[in-house]
């Protein structure tokens, strides 16, 4: 062997020395230094976490009948980074998938998809990394099908899952006060602390609208774990650890469902022959209130619809049928989000403002077929002239001029067209006082406050119009001109008119305003606490619809208390003589053919019929009332846009849900006594929500 | 134990009663057992350790997901024990063999081995894990001709550059240039199956042959700045399969893609590092049990090793390994001629990188590519190869020249 062989060999031994010098290196930094780091990342390896969702509360009525529970079903969800990682993108998992469940896959890949501006529905809202349920209503041999042969279904799952169900009860629905779940954003998800969901679906559902939304968290309850083991294929070896999810709490609520039921039958009714004397009556509200306490029996709004959609994914025509202008916008609750002028059932207001401003409860007013505001002459409902009369009779026969006098006096006070500094404005300032302009504070979400055309309200709304109003007062309407050219000029003298001097407080606006008409909005809601404000003898109660949370042991998680009343600055006197003038309405008033044959002896009903004009619509029909007269309990009101007037068509449907709630006219009574329950209702174990497992779900 | 060793000696006596051997006339018998007293036991006995781990944790890293398959859990372990007793077998008639008349039949095994190769390459062949490598047989059974090529490549290396011309101290261009023709038609064949880590061991056995042989540093340098460059190239031209990049990627930095190419390189580095210093016993691995680690009965054994073993365990196989490396050096240092220097020069050029690269990519130090760990994997193929060569060290070392 020559010498540079060896020196090579030699070499060779070094190099082969030091590679396994490398390798027991590497070894020891990685087995023994890095080992504890190693260890953790293998038992995250070995494991995921599950979550278990709890059984949501359920939503029931103050005398324990459930209007939301929860039914067991079997949910197929589809996991989109599973499919993701199929060689062929998952298409061929969904076309077995669609052949199982008897769809198609084309339809499979639009309820997996991602929501997105330009996306329609049927489309997953939620997040993209958790399972997306496309069918809840699969029955169990197909889902067995499913689980067992996993292999041929990588990334679906089917589980036994609690669904939300409406069981009406009484037949009440309640659709918009109970609101709705919605699968939850990511970003919501992401807010929420200590919950990250994986592999799991139906969980993640968060309350949209109504009471499921304001007492989300208490219905949700917490949900549980469960820490399985799996293998590299994700399988399920066993379980390392477990928390069992605590259930959500039942929300007891103050609704009654027999009046609530009884009060949408009311709008139904009243939209029914409102349609068939030839009225558009598009929407209608219809709010039944304790007067003393501000909790809410009833509250209904028209049009409405079959809760049971939101369950398993909803399809662009339901979606569209849900929030389409076209059906009338069910999802918007009339009786907190509707905004309608009030017309005369709102002279209570305008009627403590001019006695306010000094005006005699007791004196003598006449009541002619017209009055001068102005240059102007405004006319009496329907032109009648009553004469003189005390302000009593005012209310009763619902005069107008009456109030036109008080407001137009207080505008010239206030310095007209050159106002003062500080202008009194008696009428706004005692609206305010009502709770006008400002929500009521019920507890669901949306609620819109109205609007109180003041001063302010009236620049703001030039400022915003004032281009438009000065471009039409130039150049007139020229469409409306080759149909009617007498009303295109009439608009255009308005728009001239706007244009000039829009900012300005008129004396028109402070007489439309006196009474309800004009740019005065109110909801359902506020005008009904208005009322109870009446029978109650002053106090502005806070609206609540849920009462208590109750645990699924029947053992009460919080109470719902109705936040501390404000007082009215009126005169008791001054409302006791609003009480007995209201009385007197539905005796020999305006709503004295609608209650003809109503056992006013037995239940003594006051109120007050409105009937308010809307530029352009039919009107709005209102019947506000509250009884019993002798010892006020409930303020009711129900409201149609464009139904016509409030004596012929609000005031027979709030006679019928008097009717419902204390039996008469050969109807059962709703209510026991006439009074809503004392207690709670006693919820036993077992009336919770699901009882059996949920979330069997296999981790993707 | 005893029994396997008392199998070889039965081999070899048979195979010298077929007349093979060389020393055809009298005291057969004694020189029998002299040379029986000549082999290389630490060897031996090192290799069968490291056989027996390696059929250990064969069973641990399989019968886990036999059992779940609903089949027999000891198949691989009882077809990795009929391997290793073939593997012996082979290794007792390679000894046996008079490694000096190979010469003749070089030519003829070079023959074979590309005709193999060729073979794998065409419809003949099949692929496994992304690789054209293997001929199946039928019956389960199915040859992986590259493995076969690395023995055959030894020994042409050994031959073609083993006889210095007079005068010379290393071989001559002619040699050289002839050598690297000659194993570079298997080396291209080989990486279109495409089998880069099986390339990469014949390039360093080319490369280790040449260096021992005594060839001027300037062609050791040319020869490793030009592989540079071919490496440059293909990645610069694209020569290289997605896979292939994606895996030096992944060797990168593994948790780019943690659900792909990555993934072998992340779940490998879990078990072994998971395992610390005593690991958590034999057949106990969590990460084994629920094979996260692919293909760990072949090219990620080691992680058994690493997870179950600790770092005792693992370190003893690495040691075992470099006495392996270390009496094959030994050998090619004591051999009779440079023949048989370079033929065990090249045997332990050849294992010394797959355990470099077997070992270094389970401890992300190497890119991952498909090599068996030397006497550990299970492969029947791989086993045979092995044996044979280990065969060819102990002929080698039979026949040493006589001063120790």
């Amino acid at each position: 062997m020559n010498s540079r062989t060896h020196f090579r060999l030699v070499v060779l031994y070094v190099l082969v020395g030091a590679m396994l010098l490398v390798l027991m290196g590497r070894l020891w930094t990685m087995q023994v230094l890095d080992g504890a780091h190693y260890r953790q990342i293998a038992a995250e390896n070995r494991t995921r976490d599950i979550v278990v969702p709890a059984v949501r509360g359920m939503i029931l009525d103050g005398s324990g009948r459930a209007l939301v529970r929860n039914r067991t079903a079997l949910v197929v969800s589809v996991d989109r980074t599973a499919l993701a990682r199929q060689k062929d993108k998952g298409k061929g998992v969904l076309d077995r998938l669609a052949r199982t469940l008897g769809t198609s896959r084309a339809d499979l890949e639009k309820r997996i998809r991602l929501c997105g501006p330009t996306v329609k529905r049927p489309c997953w809202p939620g997040s993209p990394y958790q399972p997306i349920p496309v069918d809840d209503r699969v029955d169990p041999k197909r889902a067995l099908q499913i689980m067992e042969r996993q292999e041929e279904y990588p990334g679906v799952t089917a589980a036994v899952q609690p669904v939300r169900e409406y069981p009406e009860p009484e037949g009440a629905a309640a659709v918009q006060a109970l609101g709705y779940l919605q699968p939850i954003t990511q970003e919501e998800l992401d807010k929420r602390k200590g919950l990250k969901v994986t592999g799991y679906s139906g969980v993640d559902l968060i309350g949209r609208d109504g009471l499921e939304a304001t007492y989300d968290s208490d219905l949700r309850g917490e949900p549980g774990f469960r820490k399985v083991l799996v293998d590299s294929q994700g399988r399920v070896t066993g379980t390392a650890q477990e928390k069992s999810p605590i259930p959500g709490g039942n929300l007891v609520t103050s609704l009654d469902a027999k009046v609530q039921e009884a009060a949408e039958k009311a709008l139904e009714n009243g939209i029914k022959s409102a349609r068939s004397q030839g009225r558009k009556a598009d929407s209608a509200a219809a709010v039944v209130m304790d007067v003393q306490t501000g909790r809410v029996v009833a509250l209904a709004s028209y049009p409405t619809y079959d809760p049971a959609i939101w369950t398993g994914g909803i399809s662009e025509d339901e979606y569209e049928g849900l929030l389409g202008k076209k059906k009338g916008e069910p999802l918007i609750s009339r009786a907190t989000q509707g905004q309608f002028a009030p017309a005369s059932t709102f002279k209570i207001a305008t009627l403590t403002g001019a006695i306010a401003d000094g005006y005699d409860l007791h004196g003598t007013y006449s009541c002619p077929g017209s009055y001068m505001v102005g240059s102007r002459a405004f006319r009496n409902f329907e032109g009648q002239a009553h004469g003189s009369m005390n302000l009593h009779r005012a209310l009763v026969v619902s005069c107008d001029t009456i109030f036109y006098k008080f407001a137009y006096e207080a505008w010239l006070r206030d310095g007209g067209m050159k106002p003062k500094k500080k202008p009194a404005d008696p009428m706004v300032t005692m609206i305010r006082k009502w709770g006008f302009g400002s929500r009521t504070g019920i507890d669901v979400p949306g609620e819109t406050p109205g609007r109180i055309p003041d001063r302010q309200w009236k620049r703001d709304y030039w400022n915003a119009t004032k281009n438009a109003d000065c471009k039409a007062a130039k150049e007139g309407y020229p469409d409306l001109e080759r149909k009617d050219p007498g009303r295109a000029a009439y608009v255009k003298k308005i728009a001239a008119e706007n244009c000039l001097e829009g900012f300005a407080w008129r004396a028109g606006d402070a007489a439309n305003l006196a009474i309800g008409q004009g740019d005065m909005l109110v909801t359902p809601l506020q005008l009904t606490r208005a009322y109870a404000a009446v029978a109650n003898g002053g106090r502005l109660v806070v609206p609540r619809i849920a009462q208590a949370v109750v645990r699924p042991d029947g053992s009460v998680a919080r109470r719902i208390d109705t936040p501390k009343a404000q007082r009215l600055p009126v005169d008791p006197k001054v409302l006791k003589y609003i009480r007995d003038s209201l009385a007197d309405v539905p005796k020999s008033g305006t709503a004295r053919g609608a209650f003809a044959g109503f056992d006013l002896k037995k239940v003594a009903v006051a109120g007050k019929t409105g009937t308010a004009e809307v530029w352009g619509k039919d009107d709005t029909s209102w019947f506000a009332s509250y009884g019993p007269a002798d010892k006020p309990r409930f303020a009711v009101v129900a409201m149609f846009s464009q139904g016509g007037t409030g004596g012929g068509l609000a005031a027979p449907a709030v006679r019928e849900i008097w009717e419902a709630m204390y039996g008469l006219g050969g109807k059962k009574p709703a209510l026991k006594d006439g009074k809503l329950p004392a207690t709670l209702p006693k919820l036993g174990i077992g009336s919770g929500g699901v009882t059996g497992r949920a979330g069997t779900g296999a981790p993707s | 134990m005893i029994g396997g060793i008392g199998g070889i000696g039965g081999i070899g006596g048979m195979g010298g009663a077929g007349s093979v051997g060389g020393y055809g006339d009298h005291g057969i018998w004694r020189r029998r057992l002299a040379s029986l007293r000549r082999l290389d036991w630490t060897l031996i006995l090192v290799v069968f350790a490291l056989s027996v781990v390696g059929a250990l944790l064969v069973r641990s890293a399989t019968f886990q997901l036999l059992t779940e398959q609903g089949k027999d859990p000891e198949a691989f372990f009882k077809r990795h024990l009929l391997n290793l007793v073939i593997g012996f077998v082979l290794g007792g008639v390679a000894t046996v063999l008079d490694y000096r008349l190979l010469r003749a039949y070089v030519p003829i095994l070079y023959v074979l081995a590309c005709v193999g190769l060729v073979l794998v390459l065409t419809p003949v062949g099949s692929t496994i894990n992304g690789s054209h490598s293997w001929i199946v047989i039928g019956g389960g059974f199915q040859i992986q001709p590259s493995e076969f090529a690395k023995v055959g490549l030894v020994v042409l290396l050994a031959m073609l550059l083993g006889e210095p011309r007079d005068g010379e101290v290393g071989p001559g261009r002619r040699d050289i240039l002839l050598a690297l023709g000659l194993a570079g038609i298997p080396a291209v064949l080989i990486m279109m199956q495409p089998d880069l880590g099986t390339t990469l061991v014949f390039c360093a056995t080319v490369l280790g042959v040449l260096a021992v042989s005594g060839v001027r540093k300037r062609w050791l340098t040319g020869l490793v700045g030009g592989a540079a460059l071919a490496a440059f190239s293909a990645w610069f031209f694209g020569l290289l399969k997605p896979y292939q990049l994606a895996r030096f990627t992944a060797f990168i930095d593994p948790s780019a893609d943690p659900r792909g190419a990555g993934y072998n390189a992340q779940q490998a580095r879990i078990a072994v590092g998971s395992g610390g210093v005593t690991g958590k016993g034999l057949f106990q691995g969590e990460q084994t049990g629920g094979h996260f680690v692919p293909e760990q009965q072949t090219d990620f054994i080691f992680t058994v090793a690493g997870e179950e073993l600790g770092f005792l365990g693992a370190a003893v196989i690495i040691i075992l390994l470099g006495v392996v490396f270390w009496r094959g050096l030994r050998i090619a240092t004591q051999a009779a001629d440079f023949f048989g220097t370079l033929v065990a020069t090249g045997v332990v050029c050849w294992m010394g990188f797959q355990t470099f690269e077997n070992v270094g990519m389970t401890l992300g130090i190497m890119p991952i590519t498909g090599l068996p760990l030397p006497f550990v994997s299970y492969g029947g193929s791989a086993t045979f190869a092995n044996m044979i060569a280990l065969g060819l060290l102990q002929a080698v070392h039979v026949r040493r020249r006589a001063f120790d």
